[in-house]
């Protein structure tokens, strides 16, 4: 068996790289209720029937039968455990006084008994009695083998309501303790992850497990029995990550089922544990204190919400209460909210942060039955109301298929922030409206948030900003770190930007821990942000989700609701303060009259008065002070600060000072008794700021940075003054630190703050655990001596006399290769030599070159240096190794665009890579189809892998077919969760052709693909691409961080072909700095923990699994592939070879080789040629022959995982690098004979059950002799995808151009499954009567859509849902007609098709670049953000419009009606989007109405003349500067033409 | 960044020069020194690139794309602050250095590299006439005492960078006045020899002592120093000449190159040269053997002499005009350069053998050459065979030899105290401690390295001190 343990709950224990603390879930879900509350038999079926239709959005892994688990919450039924408790002569008391428990037990009978003692124990302690056990009749056949060995013994027990107990919610709340305490009962020396209580209560149980969801009520017998009713259901199935059978993980939970991913559960348990001492109840008393911990031990976010979420319940709020605290909507900035309403979640905002992430929820307590969405609205839910009292709210729509439409009366989706109740007392829908409305006036909300609030804006202080004189200034700097590329890189572009700075090309400086230098503490993280499982936010065209509201202070009692009003709390609109801001804090004591008081925590320590100090002692110290303090009512805010920094007392890292603190009172539970601020020299750029935050302070005053502002402005000819300065430095920060938050999916400070949202990256564990509680530190590193150690050196040389240091800063180096400054591997040597080599075809030289560069990884530059290679087969000849050219096939040039990279460069490696047999990609942005077809000499420039990321610019179905990978880019090793822009200015006609745009218009790709928000999205577009294109392999590309591998494991579940694992070291055309150094982890870490968790779950052979960023020699290459690597990316390496100097200004398009830029005199300058790539990878495969020969090895596959051949040798001599311990990505992995450790097998995609098989096979006159064809088809919602496969055999036949309009006509009735129409080709049209799900008409490439209500329904389309999320993303052509309205961000980066619909969701028209949108009815909110090309028009009856729109890029104007007059040809309308509105909107309209029979066309078509004026028309102001500079050019040209002629 | 388009808007500008005809009549610089307004432009031209090839082709990392753009924006006192962190004698450099750096600069890709060799240059300038470059005196005393032996430019950097730490320091120079081959070999039309007054001046307050006519192993014991000075740098240079040991070596008018050289910046300097000794171009055939700097020197120097005719001999063939900047940039090419002195009258002559010379009296009248042709042997190594029938003789009546330094001069000190030398004949030390096998004895510049530039001389002698403070101090401040 394999080398690592599983745990009793079936999870393996933390092994190797792999850490249970990273498995991710998501999933479909929702509930189906009898409003009237009427119990019934078949809801349960129903439900069941519901997840087996949402089988698509569950996974299975490498176990056929196991399933990620499946489960349903319902009403107690009592008739039918009245009946079977009666067979064994029992009887029950009446519903509601006695409460049924539902346990997991250990299947060891030993262990099974010692639980159940525990129960009992705990159920007798509490006064209430037991009546019976009863074993719950299961059939373990339907379980799969993996999963039978720890599946659990099932028994219910029943508890009888005590003497001392007066009412079901006080009973309630004595089986919550009950449940608490029984696991406190047991044997505290075991662990007892194989017991748990599923449920226990008096309204509802769960019955869920590790099946899969048809298999539910084949496991759970009892399900079969008739009396078994219910009046409501919560059914959920599971999609994780990983495949590790955890009975306990799968859902629901006992309030709530989630699919989504709380981002911040980290910080927010923390923050859980912090309350203990502040918290008390009125209802739970003295129990409270019995139900610590309140979080259980669990790696899955839902369940700690849960938990948390059950705390509130119990201890008085209402479940809709306590979900509006957890999940606030969007309120900071919201004008369009009641203010009453923005006055109760600011005033619940200081009781709890909110618990931030993308969560679709439903919840219930057995009497109220609920769902909610988070602020984003970042998951699906759509629900439908029947004529019989139901209501079914599910991911899907469609997936109950026997209700006739004419029996629904309401079909509607939940929007963000809102929420969804069915009420079964009250038997009746409440809608989100009224019952907020009733909980927002219920206190006086507003009035407690007078009392309570206090803005640091009303203090009046008198106080100067005095700075340092110049000498005293640089000491200070000094002795904080400041180098000359912190003024030069960040604080001067802060100012004249007001942004975080901007750079490009890799990260090639060593880690921290094996750097010579001093580095600072902050330099040991990396910033981790969201890939897959969830998804980052853009905080720029998303910015009404962001806030960086903070507050400071002591929280009032989470518990009981009206403690705010009596605690006074400092609001900050953001948390960096000035250096007046810290004063005014400072005296806190009397601007509030004793209410608030600061107190400063000196942490600086005298070194001359004590030689021998050691942080650690002082750090305790400081902790000490703090917890006296508190408990003595001193203060109740303390400044953390290192102000008294001189030549004698020398300052701890406030990080570290900052973290200790804040972990040190969680543990004490006096964290929210007290606010804590951070006053330090230290922090300066964004990376800073956000560790300080993210490490628990609500506050930061970086005071040097403010100085040095100052003296930079005193010293320059800049006119701009202090204040403005400092004004655009806080700009640029908190923009960036909106950033940095948004990376990670998370839109709140509140909730940023102490959410730890880091890796360490060369810290010792001790070190961690201790001062970073709960951070994941891999590789071990350096202890606090160490940290000792570089800041006293730091210190010392700011103090001392070094000659170089006297007058002026270190150079620093990082950004820039210094002498002096911070190693790098590209250097003018490595670079020259590369280059000489691969242009004189010189193998030696080109061994002088790597072995230059493997010189430097093992002078520590990176962790692969670390290891050296060993073998205990003997060594073979160099001819017995697998040849060159099969080693070259598994390289892979790296993603770069046209936009940035010169076509010269581009094609150059194109070509280099096809005559190897080697792939290259083409980067975001489309290629030009020339392309696709060999050129006359036999090479061809078409690159073979295509890339799909989050702006599908120039994604076509033809771009797609001509692929042999097509690559999903979820990340990039430079810039990992950020999207990025494209100016106008570097959109040529070229770029604007290939992309789809047009000329001189900005492109702005989103930080999330919009149709990725989670694995099962993911899994969708993975099926959608091997759908438009069955012979490419699907690849993913991710980038290292911890827990990757389980994101790896996902990936390959959700059947990709093929993942990529990118480093940081990656390069790019541009980022942000702070994101270039600062995110991401190296791709060793990366990679061995991919390789290790796909082997541990059986995924691995089925996935190949490629490495890139920074790979440089042939070692790279086998190291590489010994930690678990099929195939190889190279970039920048690649670039050098063709040119590539590493100048780091292709963000400038000044690039003097050509090889970065678009501009026509510079690519003048590109020399590169296919020959010189050619030989780089040639070299690069010959070296990794020569290193396969020394170890004996003659196929390649035969390295790929194996440990054995390389050992960890460490570094024991470094000062400081000795402490890594790079052996958990090394450790022995064991595999069932069935798994290779390298990509062998292929994936099942399941495309034989595609509909669009019939489909082709139906239209064959049509593709093959272009005659019409009429299909009719019935269509439901696992039908999914349709129309791409079938439009992948067009294009590859007749390109984009495809057939003419309306050859294949397809009509359809029913539910469409996601991606309906997704990419389908010109001369395609689809007709649907029913209704369809997400992502319609995703890529369409001239196809025609057109979907209206069943013939039978009987809904209003206009008021009623048609379509689901996120429409046409990414159209480039063709035609939609929708009759009704559809969810959020519709036509988001539409780039050409004309659509109508007839309302729409939040985001509409979301980065749209092209095409023409009508919208003949309501928008939601921030229409129009990011876009920069395009129309819509909007009927606005209600003369809100505006308001929802966001005019950031966009003008509005109303429609003049002059034109209407004369007719127009549809040509004459289609040449000219800036004029003929009036018959353009006309012409459209009529079409939707032809296409749809739309009731509401009909009307505003009928009525012309009253509607036209309702119409607003938004074009964005670039596109329209655009289209008249190119009409002038037009004119420009025609008319000197003209005259000529004459 | 200067300005992010400025090389594309830009052209290089550089220094330019008195006429031929004017300049060949003085022994005084000739460059034109250009206004600072265009030096600041020039700065614009640099890109600030992501690595700087400047920088590393710079031997003593000058921290060029740091002071382009400060020129730029004119800081150049902070451009001065920053050149002289790296460079102790940037005025030096700025006249006399091949610069390298502009052969490594981005921008020489397309042979248009910024005008670094004349911003360093103008910024040194202006900062002595702006009175900005004053004696760094140190606070504290470390009561330490190093002997440096040589005041050329590696004794110079090494002594400078010693005192500035506080150290005592003594330069021993056997010549009657400091600089080395800075004073003696270098024409002052070159670099005047003010400059280095000026440095002496400056290196004097800081407190370095200058011994001159000290010459350590013939008129100063080793022992003596040894005694008195807790650590020893010999900075002394690479002086033993390459010779041509041919037939007629021995006829009068065949002399090295240095003894030509050094004359002539004696009397430059108001010295009278014993006329027995005298050697001087005027109205003769000058023969210069050796195509490199010193042989330029030469006949930079035999022209303003009023020589008849100046012919310049180099073994190796011609390099060509234009390098193959594929194969050989960031790196130093072998290319055909064409000095100022060249440009003063000469003919060159390349793939050249000098077999023998033939007297008239004793005296040098007539030089037997023959062609030669380079060919790769199967090692791949560059071999020399003559080439038959090409033999030819000309007229002559002054021979220079300007053939390169083999190694320092070993008679004296050096097998006085047995200290190890490399195979090439030069002290063995290695440049991270440059310490020799000799107790508390270093060794820098030419001496160690062997014959180079004085850009190199300057780095030696500067990590040599730290190397020097760091083995008297435990630790070091001087920069590496």
């Amino acid at each position: 068996m394999s080398g690592y343990q599983i745990s009793k709950s079936g999870f393996p224990k933390e092994y190797g790289l792999y850490d249970p603390q990273n498995e991710h879930e998501n999933c479909g879900f929702g509930f189906i209720a009898n409003i009237q509350n009427q119990p019934k038999h078949e809801i349960v079926h129903q439900a069941l029937e519901i997840v087996h239709n949402l089988d698509h959005r569950g996974a299975v892994g490498s176990d056929p039968l196991a399933g990620d688990g499946a489960g349903i919450l319902i009403q107690i039924p009592d008739e039918f455990f009245r009946n079977e408790l009666s067979n064994s002569n029992f009887t029950l008391p009446q519903l509601g006084q006695y409460g049924v428990g539902m346990v997991f037990l250990p299947s060891d009978q030993r262990r099974a008994k010692l639980a159940i003692n525990s129960i009992e124990t705990a159920i007798k302690n509490e006064k209430q009695e037991l009546i019976t056990w009863r074993d719950v009749p299961v059939d373990p056949s339907v379980l799969g083998e993996t999963v039978k060995d720890n599946a659990p013994t099932i028994k219910q027990f029943f508890v009888q309501m005590g003497n001392n107990i007066s009412s079901e919610n006080e009973f309630l709340r004595k089986l919550y303790v009950i449940r608490k305490q029984s696991l406190h009962l047991l044997p505290q020396d075991d662990d007892w992850d194989d017991f748990y209580i599923v449920s226990l209560s008096t309204r509802t149980i769960i019955f869920k497990g590790m099946v899969l969801a048809p298999n539910l009520s084949k496991f759970y017998l009892d399900f079969q029995n008739p009396k078994f009713k219910t009046a409501i259901a919560l059914f959920h199935q599971r999609f994780s990550t990983n495949t590790f059978p955890s009975w306990r993980l799968a859902q629901p939970f006992r309030y709530l089922c989630h699919n989504g991913e709380i981002n911040t559960v980290k910080g927010n348990s923390n923050w859980m544990n912090a309350r203990r001492y502040s918290m008390k109840s009125d209802l739970l008393k003295d129990d409270l204190d019995k139900l610590w911990p309140i979080i259980e031990k669990s790696p899955s976010d839902s369940a700690t919400f849960d938990n948390a979420l059950e705390l509130l319940v119990m201890a008085g709020y209402s479940l809709p209460h306590a979900m509006m605290l957890m999940i606030p909507e969007a309120w900071k900035d919201n004008e369009l909210m009641d203010p009453k309403r923005r006055s109760f979640y600011e005033y619940y905002s200081a009781l709890m942060e909110p618990w931030d992430g993308p969560a679709a929820m439903a919840f219930t307590d057995g009497k109220q039955i609920a769902a909610t969405l988070d602020r984003n609205g970042l998951r699906p839910a759509r629900y439908i109301v029947t004529d019989d009292d139901l209501v079914i709210m599910s991911s899907e729509v469609g997936v109950l298929q026997n209700i006739p439409e004419n029996k629904i009366l309401k079909k509607w989706r939940l929007q963000p922030g809102k929420m969804l109740l069915v009420d079964l007392e009250e038997n009746r829908i409440i809608s989100d409206e009224e019952l907020k409305n009733s909980l927002v006036n219920a206190n006086c909300y507003q009035d407690w948030i007078e009392d309570s609030k206090i803005s640091i804006k009303s203090f009046s202080l008198e106080t100067n900003n005095q700075i340092p004189e110049s000498k005293l200034l640089l000491d200070l700097q000094q002795a904080h770190g400041y180098n000359k590329e912190d003024l030069k890189f960040f604080l001067e572009p802060m100012i004249i930007d007001g942004q975080d700075p901007i750079g490009s090309m890799g990260r090639d400086i060593p880690l921290a821990a094996l750097s010579d230098k001093n580095r600072l503490l902050y330099d040991y993280f990396f910033q981790t942000f969201a890939q897959v499982t969830n998804p980052p936010i853009d905080p720029i065209r998303e910015e009404l989700v962001m806030s960086l509201m903070t507050f400071v202070g002591p929280r009032p009692n989470l518990l009981d609701p009206k403690s705010g009003s009596k605690q006074k709390l400092l609001e900050l609109e953001h948390p960096i303060l000035t250096n007046i801001d810290i004063e005014k804090i400072r005296s806190i004591e009397k601007f509030t009259s004793g209410n608030l008081k600061s107190h400063t925590l000196n942490i600086c320590y005298n070194k001359v008065e004590n030689p021998k100090v050691k942080i650690e002692s002082f750090l305790e110290e400081i902790c000490n002070e703090a917890e006296e303090l508190i408990k003595n009512n001193k203060c109740n805010i303390i400044i953390i600060s290192d102000r008294k920094l001189d030549k004698y007392n020398i300052a701890i890292p406030a990080l570290l000072a900052t973290s200790s603190l804040h972990h040190f009172l969680i543990k004490k539970g006096l964290r929210t008794k007290v606010g804590l601020v951070v006053e330090t020299g230290e922090a300066r750029r964004v990376h800073d700021l956000c560790l300080l935050a993210g490490y628990g302070a609500e506050a930061i005053n970086p005071y040097l940075s403010f100085y040095t502002l100052s003296n930079i402005i005193q010293n320059s000819d800049n006119e701009l003054s202090e204040v403005e300065a400092y004004k655009k430095y806080i700009k640029a920060v908190t923009k960036g630190m909106l950033k940095v938050m948004s990376k990670m999916g998370i839109s709140t400070y509140q909730s940023y703050s102490g959410a730890q949202i880091f890796d360490a990256v060369g810290l010792s564990s001790e070190l961690v655990d201790k001062h970073f509680c709960g951070t994941s530190s891999k590789v071990e590193g350096i202890g606090i001596d160490q940290i000792q150690k570089e800041t006293e050196n730091r210190h010392e040389l700011a103090f001392g006399n070094s000659p170089l240091l006297q007058n002026d800063l270190d150079v620093g180096g990082d950004l820039s290769f210094r002498i002096r400054g911070e190693e790098h591997v590209w250097t003018p040597e490595t670079i020259g030599t590369l280059q000489h080599a691969v242009r004189s075809a010189n193998y030696s030289t080109f061994k002088k070159y790597s072995k230059k560069i493997n010189d430097h990884s093992i002078k520590l530059k990176n962790l692969r240096g670390l290891f050296k290679f060993s073998s205990k087969s003997p060594s073979i000849d160099i001819d017995e190794v697998e040849p060159v050219s099969e080693i070259v096939k598994r390289f892979a040039t790296g993603a770069m665009s046209l936009g940035s990279i010169s076509t010269e460069a581009h094609t150059t490696l194109a070509i280099a890579m096809n005559r190897l047999g080697g792939r290259s990609n083409t980067g975001e942005g489309g290629e030009e189809p020339s392309r696709f077809s060999p050129m006359p000499n036999g090479d061809s420039m078409n690159s073979r892998i295509k890339q799909v990321a989050s702006g599908r610019f120039g994604v076509t179905t033809e771009y797609l077919s001509n692929a042999t990978d097509i690559q999903i880019k979820m990340a990039q090793g430079a810039k990992p969760g950020e999207g990025g822009q494209l100016p106008g200015g570097k959109v040529d006609d070229f770029i604007a052709k290939i992309r789809h745009s047009t000329p001189g218009v900005g492109l702005i790709s989103p930080p999330p693909h919009h149709d990725i928000y989670s694995i099962e999205d993911l899994a969708q577009l993975i099926h959608d691409l091997k759908n438009v294109n069955p012979e490419a392999r699907v690849s993913v590309k991710l980038v290292s961080e911890v827990g990757v591998g389980t994101v790896a494991a996902g990936v390959s579940k959700a059947y990709a072909d093929h993942v990529t694992i990118s480093g940081n070291d990656g390069g790019t055309g541009a980022s942000p700095i702070t994101s270039l150094l600062n995110a991401g982890g190296p791709w060793e870490t990366g990679l061995a923990e991919t390789h290790q968790t796909l082997v541990m779950n059986g995924l691995r052979d089925r996935i190949a699994v490629q490495v890139d960023g920074g790979l440089r020699t042939g070692r790279d290459v086998v190291i590489g592939a010994i930690l678990g690597a099929d195939e190889f990316g190279f970039a920048t390496a690649a670039l050098i070879s063709e040119g590539c100097i590493m100048m780091r200004k292709c963000h400038l398009n000044t690039c003097p080789v050509g090889v970065a830029t678009q501009d026509p005199e510079l690519r003048k300058n590109f020399t590169g040629q296919p020959d010189h790539v050619v030989n780089f990878f040639v070299f690069i495969a010959n070296e990794v022959r020569e290193i396969m020969a020394e170890l004996g090895v003659r196929n390649f596959n035969d390295l790929i995982g194996r440990r054995e051949f390389l050992d960890f040798q460490g570094a024991k001599s470094h000062w400081k690098a000795h402490g890594l311990d790079l052996n958990k990505l090394i450790v022995q992995l064991e595999t069932d004979q069935n798994q290779d450790f390298f990509n062998s097998k292929t994936q099942n995609h399941g495309l034989e059950k595609a509909l669009d098989n019939v489909l082709i096979k139906k239209s064959h006159l049509a593709i093959y002799e272009q005659k019409k064809v009429t299909i009719k088809s019935k269509i439901i919602n696992t039908n999914r995808t349709v129309g791409a496969m079938l439009s992948g055999v067009i294009a590859k036949k007749y390109g984009h151009n495809g057939l003419p309009n309306n050859t294949i006509n397809v009509n359809f009735e029913g539910n469409a499954g996601q991606s309906f129409g997704a990419w389908l080709s010109r001369g395609v049209s689809f007709n649907l009567e029913g209704d369809a799900n997400d992502y319609v008409g995703k890529g369409l490439s001239g196809g025609k859509i057109s979907v209206y209500p069943h013939s039978q329904s009987l809904i209003k389309p206009e008021e009623n849902i048609i379509a689901g999320n996120t429409l046409l993303y990414g159209a480039i052509s063709g035609e939609c007609y929708l009759s009704g309205v559809v969810g959020e961000r519709f036509a988001v980066r539409n780039s050409g098709a004309t659509a109508v619909v007839e309302g729409c969701g939040d985001h509409g028209c979301e980065y749209m670049t092209g095409g023409v949108v009508v919208v003949l009815g309501k928008t939601g909110r921030n229409f129009a953000a990011g876009m920069s090309g395009g129309i819509a028009y909007i009927l606005d009856e209600e003369n809100v419009f505006e308001s929802h729109c966001n005019k950031a890029m966009v003008d509005l104007e109303k429609l003049t009606k002059i034109e209407a007059k004369t007719k127009h040809t549809e040509k004459e309308i289609n040449s000219d989007l800036l004029d003929f509105d009036v018959s353009r909107l006309k012409l459209i309209i009529n079409k939707h109405l032809k296409n749809t029979k739309s009731q509401k066309a009909k009307l505003v078509l009928d009525n012309w003349d009253t509607y036209l004026p309702l119409f607003i028309k938004i074009t964005p102001l670039e596109f329209r500067r655009a289209l008249n500079e190119k009409k002038k050019k037009l004119n420009d040209e025609i008319i000197p033409s003209r005259i000529a002629g004459e | 960044m200067g300005k992010i388009t400025g090389f594309m808007e830009l052209d290089r500008i550089e220094r330019d020069y008195e006429a031929v005809e004017d300049r060949i009549k003085h022994f005084r610089e000739f460059l034109i020194p250009l206004d600072p307004k265009e030096v600041s432009q020039q700065g614009a031209r640099c890109m600030d690139c992501g690595i700087p090839y400047c920088h590393q082709g710079c031997p003593v990392n000058n921290l060029i794309p740091d002071w382009n753009d400060l020129v730029y924006n004119n800081r150049w006192k902070d451009a001065l602050d920053i050149l002289h962190s790296t460079n102790n004698f940037p005025e030096f450099t700025g006249r006399i250095c091949p610069a390298p750096c502009e052969a490594s600069c981005t921008l020489n890709i397309t042979d248009n590299p910024v005008a670094i060799k004349t911003i360093e240059c103008s910024i040194v300038d202006k900062g002595w006439e702006e009175g900005w470059i004053k004696p760094q005196i140190s606070d504290e005393k470390t009561n330490k005492k190093i002997a440096v032996i040589g005041s050329g430019p590696s004794g110079l950097s090494c002594a400078q960078q010693l005192a500035r730490v506080g150290h005592s320091v003594v330069v021993f120079e056997k010549n009657e006045r400091i600089g080395g081959l800075l004073r003696i070999g270098i024409p002052d039309f070159k670099m005047e020899k003010n400059l280095i007054d000026r440095r002496m001046a400056q290196m004097e307050k800081e407190g370095v002592e200058f011994r001159v006519n000290s010459h350590v192993g013939v008129n100063v014991t080793f022992e003596d120093l040894n005694r008195n000075f807790d650590a020893i740098a010999f900075c002394g240079g690479s002086e033993k000449p390459r010779d041509l040991p041919v037939d007629g070596r021995d006829l009068k008018g065949i002399h090295f190159a240095m003894e030509f050289l050094s004359q002539q910046n004696d009397r430059v300097s108001g010295k009278n040269v014993e006329p027995s000794i005298e050697i001087l171009a005027k109205n003769k055939n000058v023969l210069v053997i050796g195509g490199g700097d010193t042989g330029s020197d030469c006949v930079g120097t035999s022209n303003r002499q009023g020589a008849k005719s100046v012919i310049q001999l180099e073994l190796l063939d011609q390099p060509p005009v234009r390098e193959d900047k594929a194969l050989t940039w960031p790196n130093w090419p072998m290319k055909l350069r064409t000095s100022t002195s060249h440009e003063e009258g000469c003919e060159r002559n390349w793939s050249v053998l000098t077999k023998s010379f033939e007297g008239d009296n004793g005296n040098i009248s007539k030089v037997n050459c023959v062609k030669v042709e380079w060919l790769k042997d199967e090692n791949g190594k560059m071999q020399m065979s003559e080439i038959k029938g090409s033999n030819f003789s000309f007229q002559v009546d002054l021979v220079l030899l300007a053939m390169g330094f083999v190694h320092p001069i070993h008679e004296g000190l050096i097998q006085k105290i047995g200290v190890d030398l490399t195979n090439n004949g030069n002290i063995k030390a290695n440049d991270s401690e440059y310490k020799t096998s000799v107790d508390k004895f270093f060794a820098a510049g030419d001496s160690r390295r062997g014959q180079s530039l004085v850009v190199w001389a300057i780095k030696e002698g500067r990590q040599c001190a730290r190397s020097i403070d760091e083995y008297l101090m435990g630790k070091s401040e001087l920069p590496r």
